[in-house]
């Protein structure tokens, strides 16, 4: 029996496994969401904005690690989804984003939403397909996936011209796929692997840099062996965070910008760094003629142009890490670096995370700390912004896919539709957004579909009334001029949050911060919103300053 | 900084639209130069081969290796300035002003001594096809400006390594 190709493309997506697609209505897109119409085994999320629909397929896809879809309309549809497209290339997160295009003989006409999707997309996505024809349906959505998923994750775009969503044709989708100019390189090169072993050998002062790729590879078992084994102490990064137990005597908690002096001053120290599935991203590396200046460097990763990209490589090694790290496991034993582990507890117990209580003043990160001794097990999504940085530094992350945020294209408005992405990707878990006042309402609308799906989502906004990390760089290089940051304006965010449907609570003391956590661990029938007001011109240290070394880090008290 | 190199790459793509706009975007959007370009099918209809010159130091060049080899559609990526000898050819075509009959003869002699083939003559003017790699025709067309180039036409590089001896 002939089908149409907007049910081809539902049927394509259910062979997939898909649950859940995020999507925003709209003229080219019609047939497809009538197909959807009804249909029970693959959800359509409603979302309120093509941004919020991209974002969740993202939430969902790092908190489940299977590819998140997001549809959307021609022209402004496809182009709202823009944003949360280059968010997901950025941290390589795998998803299919699927867009109407107009009818195939009004393609490059200027016809009405008519926007050139592959065009606009093409630098920040992994692939992309134009569908003119139902019969390529099957085929691309089954190569669309494949490439989301394998290699270096990424995002794919489809763009369904409306006639071939409406033409008919058989149903037949491929049982594999092999594109010919497509075979990443997953297994590393055993030469290079013994390479790596040896110099761990020989080190006196190694150290293990782990970084999203692990996560993405899910290959945290086999990094927690790997440092178990050699004993060696591991930093782990902004996209990383959980891969390896922050709360391991071995851990020395984030590198780079606003991470621990220890990581900073062993990567100033070192004699060898293991980078894996880490880009010595400039955030993390500071100064780059001042980074790790005694250290050979060992890469691991999946993406040969990743390696060398920033930072000169003795050994590099071109593989999946869950791969490479199994085959290195087998050739290391526990590193005699004794006076070298000194020196890391030693940094470790002498420059902590660590804040000033000031009098009067809910904390920010007192409330962080807080969040994390009542939702210790849940998934955490954060925004972008000092709140970040904060959650990134007071909460102990321990596991993988239990913090999702954007790290590489740090989009304001990420974190609560991709909370609403995790949420039902993983029914059964405590999600926690932390989100900051600025970034909140970038993308509040996506608050409806929450409440009217009753996710039981813990909405924590950290309220400085201020773009906080921009006003903190006024008042630290631009003479406190605050220029557009001030956000005394926004709406009482409780009220608001009520106005939607919402629980909504404000807490303006510090006593009033644990009985608020409290209350919303009892309220499970929807979500619940609390404002947090908190000091309003609290820095984040410590500071790398942009173009210094990470040696030079300002450690802010003491 | 360190020291430039110009490198060419043979790239063999899947033979589909968009496949040029791809690569064209690799180096627009990384600031990397193309020198000279040339895209045409193969013998194999599905498959189009990029001839590509470009140049910048040695992680630019690696880098470039990386990301031709990232794009879904690339098949193979060679690079002929390291990966054995090589040769190479353009081709140009010159629209010479022969106003009289003298000028002609020159022209034509000059032709010859590049090995040019007249492929169009007018009373005013000729037009000559000549082949060769680059510094041939550098020389070629220099020459010829002497004498008052009215149009010019030239082929990006196209380039193989040669063949094994065994
Ligand atoms: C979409 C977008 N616009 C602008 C920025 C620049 N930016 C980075 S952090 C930040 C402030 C975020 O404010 P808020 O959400 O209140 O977080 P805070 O820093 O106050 O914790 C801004 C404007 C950005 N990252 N993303
Ligand atoms: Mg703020």
């Amino acid at each position: 029996m002939e089908l149409s190709g907007a049910q081809i493309l539902v049927d394509s997506l259910k062979r997939e496994g898909v649950e859940y697609i995020f999507g925003v209505n709209g003229g080219a897109a019609m047939p497809i969401f009538d197909a959807l119409y009804g249909e029970t085994e693959l959800k359509l999320i409603p979302m309120r904005h093509e941004q919020g629909a991209s974002h969740a397929a993202d939430g969902y896809a790092r908190a489940t690690g299977d590819v998140g879809v997001a549809l959307a309309t021609s022209g402004p549809g496809a182009t709202n989804l823009v944003t949360g497209i280059a968010t997901a290339y950025m941290d390589s997160i795998p998803m299919v984003a699927i867009t109407g295009q107009v009818f195939t003989h009004y393609i490059g006409s200027d016809a009405f939403q008519e926007c050139d999707v592959i065009g606009v997309t093409r630098p920040i996505c992994k692939h992309s397909y134009l569908i003119k024809d139902c019969d390529e349906i099957a085929d691309v959505v089954a190569e669309a996936f494949h490439l989301a998923k394998t290699g270096k994750p990424g995002p794919v775009v489809i763009d369904i011209a409306k006639d071939a969503q409406l033409h008919e044709a058989l149903f037949k989708y491929p049982e594999t796929v092999d594109i010919r100019s497509y075979k990443p390189q997953v297994h590393g090169d055993p030469a290079q692997i013994g390479k790596a072993a040896a110099l761990i050998k020989e080190a006196k002062r190694p150290m293990l840099y782990a970084g999203g790729g692990v996560v993405l590879a899910n290959a945290s078992e086999e990094l927690r062996q790997l440092t178990l084994k050699t004993q060696i102490p591991i930093t782990v990064t902004l996209m990383g965070l959980g891969a390896f137990p922050e709360t391991h005597p071995l851990a020395m908690e984030m590198p780079g910008m606003h991470g621990s002096c220890c990581a900073n001053y062993a990567f100033t120290d070192a004699d060898l760094v293991i980078a894996i599935g880490a880009r010595f991203d400039d955030r993390v590396t500071g100064d780059l003629n001042k980074f790790a200046p005694n250290a050979k460097k060992i890469h691991i990763d999946i993406d040969a142009s990743c390696i060398g990209k920033n930072v000169p490589v003795d050994v590099p090694i071109v593989g999946d890490a869950k791969k490479v790290l199994t085959e290195l496991n087998k050739q290391v034993g526990i590193a005699d670096i004794d006076p070298w582990r000194a020196q890391i507890q030693e940094w470790k117990q002498k420059y902590p995370f660590e804040y000033e209580q000031k009098a009067d003043k809910v904390m920010p990160q007192y409330v962080i700390e807080q969040i994390y001794e009542h939702y210790s097990d849940a998934i955490v999504v954060a925004d972008v912004g000092q709140h970040q940085m904060w959650a990134a530094q007071y909460f102990k992350f321990t596991e993988p896919r239990q913090w999702l945020n954007s790290g590489g294209l740090g989009t304001m408005g990420f974190s609560l539709p991709a909370a609403i992405g995790a949420q039902l990707g993983c029914p059964d878990k405590t999600v926690v957004n932390i989100n900051g006042d600025g970034s909140y309402i970038m993308t509040i609308q996506e608050l409806v579909p929450a409440v009217t799906m009753k996710l039981p989502l813990k909405i924590f906004i950290i309220n400085n009334m201020y773009l906080g990390m921009v006003r903190q760089w006024q008042e630290l290089f631009h003479g406190k001029r605050y220029s557009a940051v001030d956000y005394h304006d926004n709406p009482d965010f409780a009220l608001l949050a009520q106005a939607f449907g919402a629980t909504g609570l404000r807490v303006e003391h510090t006593e009033d911060v644990v009985p608020a956590l409290q209350k919303a661990q009892g309220i499970t029938d929807g979500p619940v919103v609390i404002d947090f007001i908190v000091d309003e011109e609290e820095n984040v240290f410590p500071m790398v300053p942009a173009g210094a070394g990470l040696g030079d880090v300002i450690r802010g008290l003491s | 900084m360190n020291p430039e190199e110009r490198h060419i790459f043979s790239v063999l793509v899947e033979n589909r639209f968009g496949v040029l706009a791809r690569v064209a975007g690799l180096f627009s959007g990384r600031g990397f130069n193309i020198d000279s370009l040339n895209v045409a099918e193969t013998h194999d209809s599905s498959i189009s081969q990029i001839t590509l010159v470009t140049h910048g130091d040695a992680q630019i060049i690696e880098q470039i290796y990386h990301h031709l080899n990232r794009l879904i559609d690339v098949i193979e990526v060679t690079d002929l300035s390291t990966a054995g000898t090589h040769v190479e050819r353009e081709l140009v075509l010159i629209k010479v002003a022969t106003e009289d009959p003298q000028k002609r003869t020159e022209v034509l002699q000059v032709a010859e001594v590049f090995r040019g083939r007249v492929i169009d003559m007018k009373p005013a003017s000729l037009v000559l096809e000549i082949t060769g790699d680059e510094g041939k025709l550098k020389a070629a067309i220099d020459i010829f400006n002497t004498y008052g180039i009215l149009e010019l036409a030239r082929t990006g590089k196209i380039a193989m390594l040669r063949g094994s001896d065994f």
